[in-house]
């Protein structure tokens, strides 16, 4: 493994180096709300899913929701983080009709998660890693809707109240690949956790990014936010564009405004919110109506328990037990569901320890990229684990070709079927027996006297004719023994 | 058939049981005392079909043997709880016509017990006040007068409404709140009983929020047994109320007589104020003595920080206050005052909504939760109030069981006869029931006695943590001794 090495942006007066820090605003997996029972399904009808404490009806209080502090914690553990057994909600105080109390309940000076770590893997087989400075719970605003009238704005209070993780890490970040990257770890392992679907579409996935530059090694720049991001495409654009404004303002001799941005994806660039004179005072204090959260070590080493396997763990177990590269092993677990359905063709095959690495090309390179052409998912896919299985099945144990079992793919892509039944059917086994061959590799190395000549001399063009007696026998042939009868019979 | 409305609750509850008389008669007299003593203004909504159906129900209940502790009892209700489909308001403009959808948990109880509602009592706006002047339906008047005077006096606040409704007879009891004196100074002004129990004993939920870490709810009662009674009904855990405690309620009339021979009783010395009326010092000294006849032990106390609680909680309440407050925005219920924007609309519906107490309270609360403020007013008030508690924390580890105290620095006063220019004024009334408050413990007034002017005069109990039968049996010593009083009626 290889620490990475960033991009640096070229200015005019030399060098620049990005420094970047992200604030993710993860919404938590659970049935209700954070300090409501209303329920959190997704595309209601508006203000269909909001009780009288999340419409902040006088006299309503807040109880916490006991799931989603556990998932905050397991999420907590899944970052390596340190858990804090004592942690305090907080009013941020500010006026928007977003926000029914007039205050969000977050946490401010004591997060339930403290530091932690993430390893971000990039291209080339770099990776770097990134500290979390700490992951809080908090709650989700309404949404405004300014569509359904001329003079008026509607708010709809369904999502009001979510819990969401704001997970914030340090300004470990120096380049928009390692930003990308980041935020791609981080989805993968809230979706291995289950504690965030990570659908960024939905909103489910957040991300506010701060970007500074300064000459490589000088102290910290004056940053900018840039809020609100949910794709992590216009996340690398955004901090290219903003890299680029920061480094052109300085280069001309002018300074950072310390600001909230917005980007535009279609125009390509960020531009300003407001000012750092403009941000509000959110008079943060301790919520009176809530009693700090404690909860005892044991709490946490029974969630540590019951904690799924993560990616990177599921990738160290790979490349021992498979013998995948690095590279595979990363590809396969980097979406849960990929890795899943790779574990799901494992626990099928006959022989997992032969057959294993088989597999992961197997799933990666056929069934991947022939799902990735379609534009399709994996939940999806027209071939099943149990028939992938049973075509690496078939491979391992000699009973058809590589080159046989992609038709044989290619048959149960299309029209589905048991491999093995379909293998008899058609006629599609692999021919083993040298007598049936035999007459083949005569033909051929009677009809090309001159390169059988040659192959005493060139030994690696024995290849031309395996390759002629596979085309000849319809790829059925063993190549082995095809490999073991020209060797015989050109003498070498 | 005598006055109905002359009987304390106990005895009410003795003539339902006997069939004396019915909850609907009970209810129609108490009915007929609201309509007469409009003038008071006490109640702010007077809900009569709704006291006669309850009362006939209770009646039905009391027929089969089938009554709840408070079966037939009528009851007024302070306005800043929410009473299910009955307007609330807190008192303030700002909410207009609310009504809620939703009963609090305190008044939802006292109905599953039986009682009957007689309708919205009178308090300050969003019981920020200490005479019940700051009421967007205008002052109370205390039955109480001074001796050949025909000025009317305030009932105290916030629950001014409660503790007039309840000297006056026009309801057998009342629900009430108190965040800094808002039961036990109106209790002590009209010569009612009135508890704030230890924080977290009653539920929150349903009662418009002052400041949450200070507000409680408790009853003001005729007499120290009338409120154990109403209290027993009141007090439990909520899971709706997360700083509810759940630990059992306990038969509080049944510490009602129980001897306090051998109880320590704390007289601290910081209560003793320079300039102090030698009528409050008289009265002081008199329940000390009353106490030690019934074989209590008195101590002399310290609690030296006591100086410094009036200041940190007018910190620390508008603080709360400014954020629990920041709901009314005109947006969801309530007034709605239109602007050109978001904003101006919140500043129109603010500033036509609030009263100018709450307005000042709002910004001061917003002043010290401010960057820059925070650590030099919040938080040392927060050091202050934890200092607070250690205070009465060290008394109570020397054996004091409660600390005997006047319940205000004088009696009632005229209507717009303090805080007109300076506020403090009004503040200073509740210098001696805000360390309570800060402390979480519970308190009681009782009526003591009367200042040379005939005006009724309380003094404070302060117990232990979650120990309010000691108080009511203190309490109940005091009232022995004390005498009741009754105000003559001129409404």
């Amino acid at each position: 493994m290889s620490t990475a090495t960033h991009k640096l942006l070229k200015g005019a007066t030399g060098d620049w180096e990005m420094v970047i820090g992200m604030e993710i605003h993860a919404q938590v997996t659970s049935n209700s709300k954070l300090f409501s029972g209303a329920s959190t399904t997704f595309g209601g009808e508006p203000n269909s899913h909001v009780s009288l404490v999340d419409a902040a009806m006088p006299g309503m209080l807040p109880v916490i929701n006991g799931e989603c502090v556990r998932q905050a914690v397991r999420t907590g553990l899944g970052l390596n983080a340190k858990i804090n057994l004592r942690s305090v909600f907080d009013r941020k105080n500010y006026f928007y009709p977003d926000s029914p109390q007039g205050y969000q309940i977050s946490q401010y000076k004591s997060p339930v998660v403290g530091e932690g770590e993430v390893l971000v893997e990039l291209d080339g087989g770099r990776s770097v890693t990134i500290g979390i400075e700490r992951l809080h719970l908090e709650q989700d605003a309404g949404k405004l809707m300014h569509d359904q009238s001329p003079t008026m704005s509607y708010v709809d209070l369904n999502r009001c109240g979510v819990a969401l993780m704001e997970i914030v890490s340090k300004p470990d970040i120096r380049d928009a690949e390692q930003a990308k990257a980041y935020v791609t770890k981080l989805r993968s392992i809230l979706r291995y956790l289950g504690t965030c679907d990570g659908d960024m579409e939905k909103g489910s996935l957040r991300a506010d990014v701060n970007v500074s530059v300064r000459k490589p090694g000088a102290p910290l720049g004056t940053r900018c936010e840039i809020k609100n991001m949910n794709s992590i495409t216009f996340i690398g654009q955004a901090i290219e564009y903003e890299a680029r404004r920061q480094i052109e303002i300085l280069e001309d001799g002018g300074a950072i405004d310390q600001e909230t941005r917005l980007y535009d994806p279609n125009k390509g660039e960020t531009r300003s919110m407001r000012s750092k004179e403009e941000a509000h005072d959110y008079r943060y204090f301790p919520d009176p109506d809530l009693l700090p959260l404690e909860f005892s070590q044991s709490f946490v080493d029974e969630l540590k328990a019951e904690l799924p396997e993560l990616p990177d763990q599921k990738k160290t177990r790979f490349v021992a037990d498979f013998g995948l590269s690095a590279y595979d092993a990363s590809v396969l677990v980097a979406e849960r569901e990929s890795a899943v359905f790779y574990e799901t063709v494992l626990d099928r095959l006959a022989n997992r320890a032969r057959d294993g690495k088989m597999a992961a090309n197997w799933v990666i390179n056929e069934l991947f990229g022939r799902l990735n052409k379609e534009g399709r998912e994996i939940a999806g896919s027209p071939v099943s684990s149990e028939q992938l299985a049973a075509i690496i099945d078939l491979i391992g144990e000699g009973t058809i070709s590589g080159k046989i079992a992609k038709d044989l793919f290619e048959i149960v892509w299309q029209e589905g079927g048991d491999p093995r039944a379909l293998v008899e059917s058609r006629s599609m086994k692999q021919v083993t027996d040298l007598s049936a061959i035999e007459k083949v590799v005569d033909d051929i190395i009677a009809a090309n006297p001159d390169k059988a000549a040659q192959v005493k001399d060139k030994p690696q063009s024995l290849g031309w004719f395996v390759g002629q007696v596979m085309k000849s026998s319809g790829g059925k042939a063993n190549p082995q023994s095809v490999n073991d009868l020209l060797k015989s019979k050109l003498g070498i | 058939m005598t006055d109905l409305t002359s009987l304390t609750l106990a005895e009410a509850r003795k003539g339902l049981a006997d069939k004396t008389f019915t909850s609907l008669e009970l209810t129609d007299a108490h009915l007929n005392a609201i309509e007469a003593a409009r003038v008071l203004n006490a109640f702010v909504m007077e809900t009569p079909d709704q006291a006669r159906a309850m009362a006939r129900e209770a009646d039905g209940k009391i027929a089969k043997g089938d009554a709840g502790p408070l079966a037939g009892i009528p009851l007024g209700i302070k306005d800043l709880f929410a009473t299910k489909g009955v307007r609330t308001t807190a008192c303030s403009k700002i909410l207009g016509n609310f009504v809620p959808t939703y009963e609090s948990t305190i008044t939802s109880q006292l109905w599953r017990d039986g009682a009957v509602m007689l309708g919205k009592l009178n308090n300050d706006e969003f019981a920020m006040g200490s005479a019940n002047e700051t009421s967007c339906f205008g002052p109370v008047g205390n039955p109480w007068r001074r001796e050949g005077s025909n000025t009317t006096l305030v009932p105290g606040g916030s629950s001014g409404g409660s503790a007039s409704a309840v000297a006056a007879l026009l309801c057998m009891g009342a629900t009430a709140t108190d965040t800094g004196g808002s039961i036990r100074q109106p209790a002590a002004f009209t010569a009612t009983v009135g508890i704030k129990p230890t924080y977290g004993r009653c539920s929150r939920w349903g009662i418009v929020a002052f400041a949450s870490s200070l507000d409680q709810a408790g009853p003001i009662a005729r007499s120290t047994r009338d409120a154990a009674m109403l209290l027993r009904s009141m007090a439990g855990h909520d899971p709706k109320d997360t700083t509810s405690v759940d630990i059992p309620v306990p038969d509080y009339e049944a510490a009602i007589g129980k001897s306090v021979k051998g109880m320590k009783i704390g007289i601290p010395k910081e209560y003793r104020l320079d300039g102090m009326p030698a009528e409050i010092e008289k009265l002081w000294s008199e329940g000390a003595a009353w106490l030690k006849a019934a074989g209590a032990e008195l101590v002399e106390v310290s609690l030296p920080h006591t100086k410094y609680a009036l200041p940190a909680y007018y910190i620390v309440a508008p603080a709360e206050a400014s954020s629990n407050l920041a709901r009314y925005d005109g947006v969801r219920y309530g007034l709605r005052e239109q602007g050109k924007n978001i904003i101006e609309q919140y500043e129109n519906t603010r500033a036509e909504g609030f009263g100018a107490e709450v307005r000042r309270r709002v910004m001061i609360g917003t002043y010290v939760l401010s960057a820059g403020y925070y650590d030099a007013y919040y938080l040392r008030a927060q050091k202050v109030r934890t200092l607070i508690k250690k205070d009465f924390e060290d008394c109570f580890a020397m054996g004091v069981d409660a600390i005997l105290t006047p319940a205000t620095p004088s009696a009632a006063f005229g209507i717009g006869e303090k805080g007109g220019a300076d506020p403090v004024e009004m503040y200073l009334n509740d210098i001696f029931t805000v360390t309570v408050n800060m402390a979480g413990l519970p308190g009681i007034a009782v009526p003591a006695g009367k200042d040379a002017q005939g005006l009724p005069l309380g003094l404070q109990l302060i117990g232990r943590p979650f120990e309010e039968e000691t108080l009511f049996s203190l309490g109940e010593v005091i009232e022995q001794a004390a005498g009741r009083f009754t105000p003559a009626r001129w409404w």
